[in-house]
């Protein structure tokens, strides 16, 4: 993009519909803009409300490039503040969680807060009485952002004080997070420990296409998936498999497995793979469960729970979660070329511990840092980062699958090889930029 | 067979090399086919099934692990990693008739084209003795940094 002081129509010539510029991946200019307007405009995750269970419990964390708190306010509420001082900037916490007590106070100037931001105190304030502090934004404390919203325990916010609402942005793509907590006898999760944080050399939009990206897996995963199956073979083909033949194996399904999957797209830039099935269907079933899951839902809607087996849910701009295996990814953006990547894992309260042992198995396997299939993955990312670079040419190619008539403001279940997800993210990444932006210069 | 501290040492010295060299058959082959190699996420972290580790894997997965390494078709090994360790001198914390544990100080170096990184660690070993001859029966792999954020990590620190 060339444009000192770039305008809506910009922004929306970076998106042909059919095709995407290499700058939305390589371009700090563009990447400013995400952050500008993306990242205000939109409903972004920001933690699980199980992070800070007590009054004064906090956890810090980023909303694109914005440091915040989530904190747990002494009337029990989750408040998110921008964690900076009111007055010189200071971060407030700096430590990744802790507890605070009834209030913050800024180690420099030991400025005090409530722990919904508000100014409690401020030493020697007769330093202040004539002077026009009170008619300042300082004076009110530590700035909250614009709306935060909390469901089934996972908490969003909104930068923006005014916009889209939480219902309409979400709508029906939230029947993820709610298979994914009903999957829980009590109807609850529980973060389970620190995540794994993986660092990327590339946009933080790679790792989100590739959510629903599945023509890769048995490419780019035949090292891993591929190996696995020849060793277990060479074995004997043993059962029960070795653990990593279950986790891993299934990537290398074919084609045909990931087209009778399925992926639904939801407006604003939601959608899921595995529809009517997915890599996740085959693992086997833990004692105790199913029971424990009737004597709370009823059978009939136990198995309704547990026959929704969806793959990856991508919720517009920067998370998946796996529902059937209690797990969210964060794409934190730091860059036009790097992006922290943060693999949580919750526990499915009232469920047997092997549950959750399979669900730590998994992130390990495939997530970590230390992880081949990780490996395999940030190998593409990063050589399309460079290989961006070229001037070769200046499209990146989202076609498979188009048709003519794409209505992204309504629901769609197609073809699981569709890269209509991949068209629906630029779809509601050009609408909730340009929404704040002017329309010309 | 009574094993000798020097016999012990020179083994903790030896698997390093090997990993260095990429003697991964040989490695393999220290290794009792129960045994697990767990490198956790946290700092002193004491549970390895229930949170998340950066690894925490079984025989399989880690001959999984090392055949990847040299397969047609793994691109994030073309071109190759390297990786060097540098070790301090074992303790042996523990030595009875068939249980030895030992705690040893390593700087790891991995290099790949033009990325390099340094980690500190502390490997703990359990070894046993099985027809005269040691064994690793389980490592555990503690990074001074655990809980930071890394990029890739290919190679066995």
């Amino acid at each position: 993009m060339q444009s000192n002081k770039p305008t809506a129509s910009d922004v929306s010539a970076l998106f042909k519909g059919d095709q995407v510029h290499r700058d939305v991946y390589t371009s700090d200019a563009v990447y400013q803009l995400e952050m500008q307007h993306l990242f205000v405009n939109a409903w972004v995750f920001v933690g699980h409300e199980s992070q800070t269970p007590n009054k004064g419990d906090y956890y810090t964390t980023h909303i694109g490039d914005q440091p915040v708190i989530q904190v747990r306010h002494s009337d029990g509420e989750i408040k998110v503040l921008h964690n900076r001082c009111p007055h010189k900037g200071t971060k407030i916490a700096i430590d990744r969680e802790g507890n605070t007590g009834k209030f913050f106070r800024c180690p420099y100037h030991a400025w005090s807060f409530k722990t919904d931001g508000c100014l409690l105190a401020i030493p020697l304030k007769k330093g202040y009485v004539d002077t026009p502090l009170k008619n300042t934004e300082n004076v009110k404390g530590i700035k909250p952002v614009g709306a935060v919203h909390a469901h089934r325990g996972f908490v969003f916010a909104r930068l923006a004080d005014e916009g889209i609402g939480f219902d309409e942005f979400f709508g029906d793509s939230l029947s993820s997070i709610d298979n994914m907590a009903d999957r829980s006898p009590a109807g609850r999760l529980e973060v389970a420990g620190p995540p794994l944080r993986y660092l990327h050399k590339c946009n933080w939009k790679m790792l989100v296409e590739n959510q629903t990206d599945t023509c890769h897996p048995m490419v780019a995963h035949e090292s891993s998936a591929g190996t696995a199956i020849s060793i277990w073979e060479e074995m004997g083909s043993p059962e029960p498999r070795p653990a990593a033949m279950q986790i891993i194996a299934p990537f290398m399904s074919p084609y045909e497995f990931f087209e009778e999957m399925g992926i639904r797209t939801w407006p604003n830039g939601h959608g899921h793979t595995g529809v009517n099935h997915s890599i996740h269907s085959d693992y086997s079933a833990i004692p105790g469960y199913f029971e424990a899951m009737t004597e709370s839902y009823g059978e009939e809607r136990a198995k309704e729970i547990l026959d929704e087996n969806r793959h990856n849910t991508v919720y517009f701009p920067n998370i998946m979660v796996k529902g059937p295996i209690q797990q969210l990814r964060n794409f934190i953006p730091m860059g036009p070329n790097k992006t922290m990547v943060e693999s949580y894992i919750y526990r499915l309260v009232d469920a047997p511990d092997e549950l959750l042992a399979r669900t730590a198995m998994y992130n390990r396997m495939i997530n970590a840092p230390t992880s081949i299939v990780g490996h395999d993955d940030l190998e593409m990312y990063e050589r399309a980062q460079e290989g961006l670079m070229s001037d070769g040419l200046e499209w990146v190619n989202i076609q498979r699958l188009m048709t003519d008539v794409e209505d992204y403001s309504t629901e769609a279940v197609e073809n699981g090889t569709t890269e209509r997800q991949m068209r629906n993210q630029f779809d509601a990444w050009v609408k909730f930029i340009t929404v704040s932006m002017d329309a010309t210069a | 067979m009574k094993i000798s501290n020097d016999q012990i040492i020179d083994f903790i010295y030896a698997e390093a090399r090997l990993l260095d060299e990429q003697r991964y058959e040989e490695w393999l082959a220290l290794w009792l086919e129960d045994g697990y190699y767990w490198m956790p996420l946290d700092y002193q972290q004491t549970d390895p099934l229930l949170v998340t580790s950066l690894m925490y894997e079984d025989y399989f997965m880690l001959r999984l692990r090392v055949e990847r390494l040299t397969g047609a078709r793994t691109f994030s090994q073309k071109p190759k990693s390297r990786c060097n360790h540098v070790i301090q001198r074992p303790f042996i914390d523990e030595i009875s008739d068939n249980n030895i544990k030992t705690v040893t100080s390593m700087h790891y170096v991995e290099t790949r084209m033009d990325d390099q990184f340094l980690l500190a660690l502390t490997a703990t070993h359990e070894l046993r003795v099985v027809d005269d001859k040691l064994r690793i029966a389980n490592k555990r792999v503690d990074l001074l940094n655990s809980d930071a954020a890394f990029g890739s990590i290919q190679l066995l620190p």
